[in-house]
C-alpha cells in the first residue's frame, strides 16, 4: 500500500462518526441485544432496578436524588459501553465500506453457451463466466481461465504499479472493482455476491453478526463467573447485617455490585475483537474467522516459500569460474552465446555478466537453439562449424560429456560445491565433450528480511525457508537472511510432510502459499496465509488471503493476534485490580451507618458516604470511555520474553490498577463535595 | 520466635525425603522394605480382585474414588447408629441420633474432622478405631491419590509417550495408589509418632476411664472420672493425615493429648510435613523439578506471612485489658503451658493445612489473629489438605495461567496444553460454588437467629457462623468453637458444605486435568509462559489474595475487622 493511501485512510479513520456511533450505543440498549454481554446486562438491570426503587419511594424521599443520580451512571455506564462497541464497528465498516464502494454498480459480459450478455454484478454466481477485456473493470471476485492482462489493483490494494496475471499460472486470482489495462480475459466467478472474502471479513466487524473467538469466549465464561460470584457477595450482605441489626441501603448495595463486577474489560471487550479484525483488514489481510487471527498469535512455526519471499525471486549470474586451462572469457563467450536465444532473466543476466566482461556476442542466423527441456535439465546452442554448447545442471552436463566421451576436469566437483556453498546456484557450461566452467547464479536476498524474521524470532515464531535448492544453496541463502531452518530440493508433498511433522510436535504451524500445489499444505497448516494474486485453490485453501500478496504480512497478522490477547489480559487485570479501591470507598460508605467503627476503612478520607459511592461509581463509569482509545489501538506487543512481558504488564495494568483508582476517585469526591457541598 | 522458625526447618527438613518416598510410592518404583510391602500387598490386591497392572483414565479413577467412598460411608454410618449394642464399649455410649451420625460420618469421610459431638463422651473403642481412625486414614490417602492423578494428567498421563492427541490418558490405578500410600507411606510415619507420643506420655490402653479421688474433695467431688483409651495412635493419625479430630473435646489443648513441649513441638511439625511432603513429590513424579519449587515457594511465602501476621496480632494484649497492670499478651481461651506464640503458630498451620487440631481455643484469639485461620482456610491452599491442597492450589494456577497466557498474548497453556472454554467453565464452577456456600448458608443460618446457636451477640457472633462453613468447605474442621451446632440445622447444613468441598472440588480439577492431557502440547519458546519462574509465582499470589479478598472482605469486614475496630475505639464488645 502506497504511503499517500495509509495516510488518507488513517485520517478518515481518526474522523469515525462519533454521533452515529452514540446513537446507535443507545439503540444497543435493548435488553435483548444486552443479553450478549452477561456483565453490562448485569449493570443494565441495576440501573432499572435502581430507578424502581426511586421511583416507589417518591420524589421528596430521603435518598431520592441519590438514587436517580446512581440509575443515571449505571445507565451511562452501560451507554459508554455500547459507544465503544459502536465506535469500533463503525471504524471497521468505514474501511470495509471503502473496500466495498470499488465494486458497486458493476457490470459483467456474461459468457453461457458461446453467447455474451451484460449482466449486473449482483447477477453473477460462482462458476459463472464472465469475459472483462481493457479499460473495464472486473465484476466479481474470480480467476482467469482464459488468457493473460495487466491489471491495476490500486482500487483495493493502493499499489499504483499494475500487476501482470495469467491462466493456469500461480497468479490467476483477480478481484472484484480492479481494472484491466490491457489483453481481454475469461473470468470464472468463484463466490456468490454477499460472500466474497470481503463480504465475510465485513461480517466480522459487525458486532451483531460477529462470531465470539474462543479466547473471547473463555474470557466471557469467566467474567460471567465473577459476576455472579460477586453477585451472591452482594445478596448475602443484607441478611448478614440485619442479623446485626443494620439496615443496607439496597441502592448502595446495586451501586457496590457494579463496581465489584469487571465492567471495565466486560464493556471493551466487544470492541477489542472487533478492533482486531479491523486492524487485520487495515493491513489488507482477509481474514476469514475471527479465530484465524486469534489463532495467529500462537504461531510457532512459519513455512515459506524462499521465491519472492526471502529473495527477489529472479536469480543474477554473479561470476563465471573457468576450468584450469580455459580461459575466462572463453567461458563467458561460450556462456554467452548458449544464453543469447534464452528468454528467462537468468539467461538474459548471464549475457548480461558477459557484456559487462567486454565479451559481446551475436548468434549466427543458421544456429539451431536446444531449449531447455525438464527431462535433459539443460538448454543451449548448436552452431554449425562449432561443437554443441550445452549449459544446465552440474550433473546433466557431466552425463552429457560423458555420452560424448569426454570426462569432467577433476576440480569441477569442488567448483560447483563452492558455489553451492556461498549461496549461489551453479550451471556448468559445456562445449563438446569438454567442460568449460561454472556460471554461479546468485539469489539477492530482500533487503529487510533479516530484520523481520529476527521480530517473528522475537515474538516466538521460528521460520523454515522451503526451497527448490539444493542443500548447499539453501543452507547459505538461510544463512543469509536468517531463517531458523530450511527444507531444500522440497516437492509439494514434503512441504506436507513438513508442516505434519511440525505440529506432530506440538507446534502451530504457519504456511504462506500462492500455488495451486500449495493448497494441500495451506489447508493442513493452522493458519494459511494465501496470497491473493495466487490461484482459487490456494485462496480457498488458506483462512486468510492478503490483498497486497506480501509474504512477510504473517508478521502484521501474528502481532495483531497477540495484541487481542494482550489487550483483554491486560484490561481484565486492571478490572479486577481496581475492584480494591472501590472496596475501600463502599465498604465504610454502605455500613457506616449502621457500624459507626468501620469508618476507619475510609482509608481516602471521602466526604460523605453518597458521595464515595458516586465518586467510585463515576469513576467506573469514566474508565470506560477513557480506554477505548487503547482498546481500538490495541497493546504494544515488544518482542520480548514471556516473562519481561508478563512482569511489565502486571507492574503496569496490575499494580497500577490497585493504585490509580485511589486519587481519582479521591478527586472525584472532591469535586464533587465542591459542587454538592458537603 | 525461635521455636517458630524451629517448627518450619524441621517440618521441610523431614519433608523432604517423605515426598521422594511418596514419589517412589505413586511411580511404583522399587524401594527398601519392597518384598515385606509387596507380601501384603499382592493378597490384599488378590482378595479384592485388582490386576494392579491396569491403569484407568480419569473417568475410571473418580468411578473407584466414588465407590469405595460410598463404601465407607455406608459402613461407618451404620456403625455409628448402632455402636450401643456393639462390643468394645465399656463406657456404655449409646447410639448417634441419625443426623448427628450423618454429620460425623460425613465430616470424616471428607477428611475433615469437623465434630459435631465431644469424642470422649460420644463415640465407643469400637467407633473410635474401627470408624473413625479408619478414615483418618484412608481418607487423607485417597486425597492424594487424585492429587496424583491430577498431576499425572497435566504431563499427558502415564501413557503421554504412546497416545495420540485426543486419546483417553492413563492417570493411575485408584486401588493400587490409595493401598501402596497407606501401607508404605502413612502407616509407618504414624506408627512412629505414635511410639514417640506415647514416651512423652499420651495414653495408650484399651482399659475404660481412669478413676481419681481428689486431695481436696472440698468441692464436692469425691471422685474424678479421667477418660484415656488409645489415645497416642489416634493423635498421630490425626495430626499427620490433616484430620485433626482428637481423641478429646479439647483437642491438643487438653494436657493428656499433648502433654509436653516435645510433643507439641511433633505435633506441629506432624501437622504440616504431609502436605508438604506432597508438594516436593511433584519433581520426581511428574519430572517438573523447578515447578514444584515455584508451588513449595509460593506456599512458603504465604504460610510464613500468615504466621507472621498471627503471631504479631496475638502477642497484643487482650483489648479489654488495655491500660490495666496485668498487660501482656493475650492469654484467654490459651493453654497456659503453651503459651501465646505456640498457639498463634499452632493456629496458623492447623488451618493452612487443612488439618483443624487445635491446641487453644480459636474463638478467643485476639480478633485478627481469628482472621488469619479464617484466610488460611478461604485460600485452603497455603499447604492445604493432603493433596486436595496441592489440587486446589492447581485450580488458582490454572486461573493465573490464563490471566497471564493473556498478557503475554498467547492462548493461555500450562506445561504447552491450551486452557480453553470447556476447562475454563469448569473451572468457573469452582469459582462460584465456594461464595455460594458460604455466603448463601451463612446468609441463611444468620438470617435466622432461632438455628444459628451462636454464643456471642455481634460481630463475633458473625464471625462464628462464617467460620463454621468455611471450615467445612475446606474440609478443615477446626471449629472457632462456642457455637450450639449439635442441631439439626447444622449438621445437614455443614453436610453440604462438607461435600462440595471434598467431592466437587477434587473431581472438577480432576476432569480438568483430563481435558487437558489429551490436548497437543506446544513446545516452549522464549514467549511462551513460565510457570516456574518468580514472576509468575507474583502473579499467581496476586491472584489468590485478590480473588479471596473480593469474595470475603465484606463477610470479613463485618465479622472480625469490625470487631477489632469496635474494640479499638471502644474498648468493649458491642
Amino acid at each position: 500500500m502506497s504511503s499517500e493511501v495509509i495516510k488518507r485512510q488513517r485520517h478518515s479513520l481518526a474522523h469515525a462518526p462519533l454521533l452515529p456511533a452514540l446513537v446507535d450505543a443507545l439503540r444497543k440498549l435493548d435488553p435483548r441485544t444486552q443479553l450478549r454481554n452477561p456483565v453490562m446486562f448485569v449493570v443494565l438491570a441495576g440501573a432499572l432496578l435502581t430507578l424502581l426503587l426511586a421511583l416507589l419511594a417518591g420524589p421528596g424521599s430521603p435518598g431520592f436524588g441519590f438514587a436517580l443520580a446512581v440509575a443515571a451512571i449505571l445507565l451511562a455506564t452501560v451507554v459508554f459501553a455500547n459507544f465503544a462497541e459502536s465506535v469500533a464497528e463503525a471504524r471497521g465498516r468505514g474501511q470495509a465500506a471503502s473496500l466495498r464502494a470499488t465494486r458497486s454498480e458493476l457490470t459483467g459480459l456474461r459468457v453461457v453457451d458461446g453467447r455474451e450478455e451484460r449482466v449486473p454484478a449482483s447477477a453473477l454466481r460462482r462458476g459463472d463466466k464472465v469475459r472483462v477485456t481493457a479499460g473495464e473493470l472486473i465484476p466479481a471476485d474470480g480467476e482467469i481461465i482464459e488468457g493473460l492482462a495487466t491489471i491495476n489493483e490500486a482500487a483495493v490494494t493502493g499499489e499504483s504499479a499494475p500487476v501482470l496475471r495469467e491462466a493456469g499460472t500461480d497468479k490467476s486470482g483477480v478481484i472484484a472493482g480492479t481494472k484491466v489495462l490491457t489483453d481481454s480475459i475469461l473470468i470464472e466467478v468463484s463466490a456468490d455476491p454477499g460472500d466474497s472474502f470481503l463480504d465475510r471479513m465485513i461480517r466480522l466487524v459487525e458486532g451483531a453478526q460477529r462470531q465470539k473467538t474462543p479466547n473471547e469466549l473463555a474470557l466471557t465464561v469467566l467474567l460471567s463467573a465473577m459476576t455472579l460470584a460477586f453477585l451472591i457477595v452482594c445478596v448475602s450482605l443484607p441478611p448478614m447485617a440485619g442479623f446485626l441489626g443494620v439496615e443496607l441501603d439496597y441502592v448502595m448495595l446495586i451501586a457496590l455490585l457494579v463496581c465489584l463486577i469487571p465492567t471495565t474489560i466486560g464493556g471493551l471487550l466487544p470492541a477489542i475483537g472487533i478492533a482486531g479484525m479491523d486492524r487485520a483488514m487495515r493491513a489488507n489481510v482477509i481474514a476469514k474467522s475471527g479465530k484465524a487471527v486469534e489463532l495467529a498469535g500462537d504461531i510457532d512455526t512459519l513455512l515459506l516459500d524462499k521465491t519472492g519471499t526471502i529473495t527477489l525471486g529472479d536469480r543474477q549470474a554473479t561470476a563465471f569460474h573457468p576450468m584450469p586451462g580455459v580461459a575466462i572469457r572463453h567461458l563467458a563467450r561460450a556462456a554467452a552465446l548458449a544464453s543469447l536465444a534464452d528468454p528467462t532473466p537468468e539467461g538474459k543476466s548471464i549475457v548480461r555478466l558477459a557484456d559487462r566482461q567486454g565479451v559481446r556476442e551475436a548468434l549466427p542466423t543458421d544456429s539451431t537453439v536446444v531449449e531447455f527441456s525438464a527431462r535433459l535439465r539443460m538448454s543451449g546452442v548448436d552452431i554449425p562449424g562449432r561443437a554443441p554448447l550445452r549449459k544446465g545442471a552440474p550433473d546433466a552436463i557431466t552425463r552429457w560429456v560423458e555420452q560424448a566421451g569426454g570426462h569432467a576436469h577433476a576440480a569441477l566437483h569442488m567448483t560447483v560445491e563452492q558455489v553451492a556453498r556461498g549461496g549461489a546456484t551453479p550451471l556448468v557450461v559445456s562445449e563438446g565433450k569438454e567442460v568449460l566452467g561454472v556460471v554461479a547464479l546468485s539469489d539477492i536476498v530482500k533487503s529487510g528480511v533479516r530484520e523481520r524474521f529476527a521480530r517473528l524470532r522475537g515474538l516466538g515464531v521460528r521460520t523454515v525457508m522451503i526451497t527448490g535448492d539444493n542443500p548447499l544453496t539453501a543452507a547459505a541463502i538461510a544463512a543469509q537472511a536468517g531463517v531458523d531452518d530450511f527444507l531444500a530440493e522440497a516437492t509439494p508433498e514434503d512441504k506436507l510432510a513438513r508442516i505434519r511433522a511440525e505440529q506432530a510436535q506440538g507446534r502451530l504451524v504457519a504456511m504462506v502459499g500462492d500455488g495451486t500445489n500449495d493448497a494441500p499444505a495451506l489447508a493442513q497448516a493452522d493458519i494459511g496465509l494465501a496470497m491473493n494474486a495466487g490461484t482459487q485453490a490456494a485462496k480457498e485453501a488458506g483462512n486468510m488471503v492478503d490483498l497486497d500478496s506480501d509474504p512477510a504480512k504473517l508478521l502484521d497478522v501474528v502481532e495483531i493476534g497477540k495484541q487481542l490477547l494482550v489487550t483483554r489480559g491486560a484490561l481484565t487485570t486492571f478490572s479486577l485490580a481496581n475492584d480494591v479501591s472501590k472496596y475501600f470507598a463502599i465498604i465504610p460508605a454502605i455500613f457506616v451507618a449502621g457500624i459507626p467503627s468501620l469508618a476507619a476503612l475510609n482509608v481516602m478520607g471521602l466526604s460523605s458516604a453518597t458521595h464515595a459511592v458516586l465518586a467510585a461509581l463515576i469513576f467506573n463509569a469514566l474508565i470506560i470511555p477513557a480506554l477505548i482509545p487503547l482498546a481500538l489501538r490495541g497493546i504494544r506487543v515488544s518482542a520480548a520474553s514471556g516473562d519481561v512481558l508478563l512482569a511489565r504488564n502486571l507492574l503496569l495494568w496490575g499494580v497500577g490498577g490497585v493504585i490509580l483508582p485511589f486519587p481519582a476517585i479521591k478527586l472525584i469526591d472532591v469535586m464533587l463535595a465542591a459542587v454538592l457541598g458537603a | 520466635m525461635a521455636e517458630i522458625l524451629l517448627t518450619f526447618f524441621i517440618a521441610i527438613t523431614a519433608a523432604v525425603p517423605l515426598g521422594w518416598w511418596l514419589a517412589r510410592t505413586l511411580m511404583n518404583a522399587p524401594m527398601p522394605g519392597e518384598s515385606v510391602f509387596a507380601a501384603i500387598e499382592t493378597p490384599l490386591y488378590r482378595a479384592l480382585g485388582i490386576d494392579p497392572a491396569r491403569g484407568m483414565n480419569w473417568r475410571g479413577y473418580a468411578r473407584a474414588f466414588v465407590l469405595s467412598n460410598l463404601v465407607l460411608a455406608v459402613t461407618v454410618f451404620l456403625l455409628l447408629m448402632t455402636q450401643g449394642w456393639l462390643p468394645l464399649n465399656p463406657d456404655g455410649v449409646g447410639g448417634m441420633s441419625w443426623d448427628l451420625a450423618l454429620h460425623t460420618m460425613v465430616s470424616f469421610l471428607t477428611n475433615t474432622n469437623q465434630q459435631h459431638y465431644s469424642g470422649q463422651a460420644q463415640l465407643s473403642y469400637l467407633s473410635q478405631l474401627a470408624g473413625i481412625v479408619t478414615l483418618q486414614v484412608v481418607t487423607p490417602m485417597m486425597g492424594l491419590a487424585l492429587a496424583a492423578a491430577v498431576l499425572r494428567a497435566l504431563v499427558g498421563g502415564r501413557n503421554a509417550a504412546q497416545a495420540s492427541e485426543g486419546e483417553p490418558r492413563d492417570v493411575g490405578n485408584y486401588y493400587v495408589d490409595v493401598i501402596r500410600l497407606t501401607l508404605r507411606a502413612f502407616l509407618p510415619v504414624a506408627l512412629a509418632l505414635s511410639l514417640a507420643l506415647s514416651w512423652q506420655g499420651v495414653p495408650s490402653t484399651f482399659e475404660g476411664v481412669a478413676k481419681a479421688t481428689p486431695v481436696d474433695a472440698s468441692a464436692g467431688m469425691s471422685e474424678q472420672l479421667i477418660p484415656v483409651g488409645p489415645v497416642a495412635p489416634m493423635v498421630a493419625v490425626k495430626q499427620l493425615g490433616t484430620n485433626g479430630g482428637g481423641w478429646y473435646g479439647p483437642n491438643s489443648s487438653f494436657p493428656l493429648e499433648n502433654p509436653t513441649p516435645l510433643s507439641n513441638l511433633l505435633q506441629s511439625v506432624a501437622l504440616v510435613v504431609f502436605p508438604m511432603a506432597v508438594v516436593l513429590m511433584i519433581g520426581p513424579l511428574t519430572g517438573r523439578r523447578r515447578f514444584a519449587a515455584m508451588v513449595f515457594a509460593s506456599m512458603l511465602t504465604m504460610s510464613l506471612a500468615l504466621a507472621g501476621f498471627a503471631l504479631w496480632a496475638e502477642q497484643a494484649p487482650n483489648a479489654a485489658a488495655v491500660g490495666l497492670a496485668a498487660n501482656g499478651a493475650h492469654l484467654e481461651g490459651t493453654e497456659v503451658r503453651l503459651g501465646t506464640g505456640l498457639s498463634a503458630l499452632w493456629s496458623t498451620l492447623t488451618t493452612q493445612s487443612s488439618n483443624g487440631a487445635v491446641n487453644a481455643m480459636h474463638d478467643s484469639l485476639n480478633p485478627l489473629a481469628g482472621l488469619v485461620p479464617l484466610v488460611g482456610m478461604l485460600i485452603n491452599a497455603v499447604w492445604g489438605g493432603i493433596g486436595c491442597g496441592l489440587v486446589n492450589f492447581i485450580v488458582y494456577v490454572w486461573l493465573a495461567v490464563f490471566l497471564s497466557g493473556l498478557m503475554i498474548g498467547r492462548t493461555p497453556e500450562l506445561f504447552g496444553r491450551k486452557l480453553e472454554v470447556r476447562e475454563i467453565r469448569l473451572l468457573s464452577l469452582l469459582v462460584i460454588l465456594q461464595p455460594l456456600l458460604l455466603l448463601g448458608l451463612g446468609a441463611i443460618t444468620l438470617a435466622t437467629p432461632t438455628i444459628a446457636g451462636t454464643s456471642n451477640p455481634g460481630f463475633h457472633a458473625v464471625s462464628q457462623v462464617f467460620y463454621e462453613y468455611t471450615s467445612a468447605y475446606a474440609n478443615n474442621g477446626s471449629g472457632f468453637e462456642g457455637l450450639g451446632d449439635a442441631t439439626l440445622w447444622w449438621n445437614l447444613s455443614c453436610v453440604l458444605a462438607l461435600l462440595a468441598g471434598r467431592y466437587a472440588c477434587l473431581l472438577i480439577p480432576l476432569a480438568i486435568a483430563a481435558s487437558l492431557a489429551g490436548k497437543r502440547v506446544a513446545p516452549v519458546t522464549s514467549a511462551s509462559l513460565n510457570v516456574e519462574g518468580p514472576v509468575f509465582a507474583a502473579t499467581l499470589l496476586a491472584v489468590i489474595v485478590l480473588l479471596t479478598l473480593l469474595c470475603f472482605l465484606p463477610v470479613l469486614a463485618l465479622g472480625p475487622i469490625a470487631e477489632q475496630l469496635a474494640l479499638g475505639t471502644t474498648g468493649a464488645t458491642p
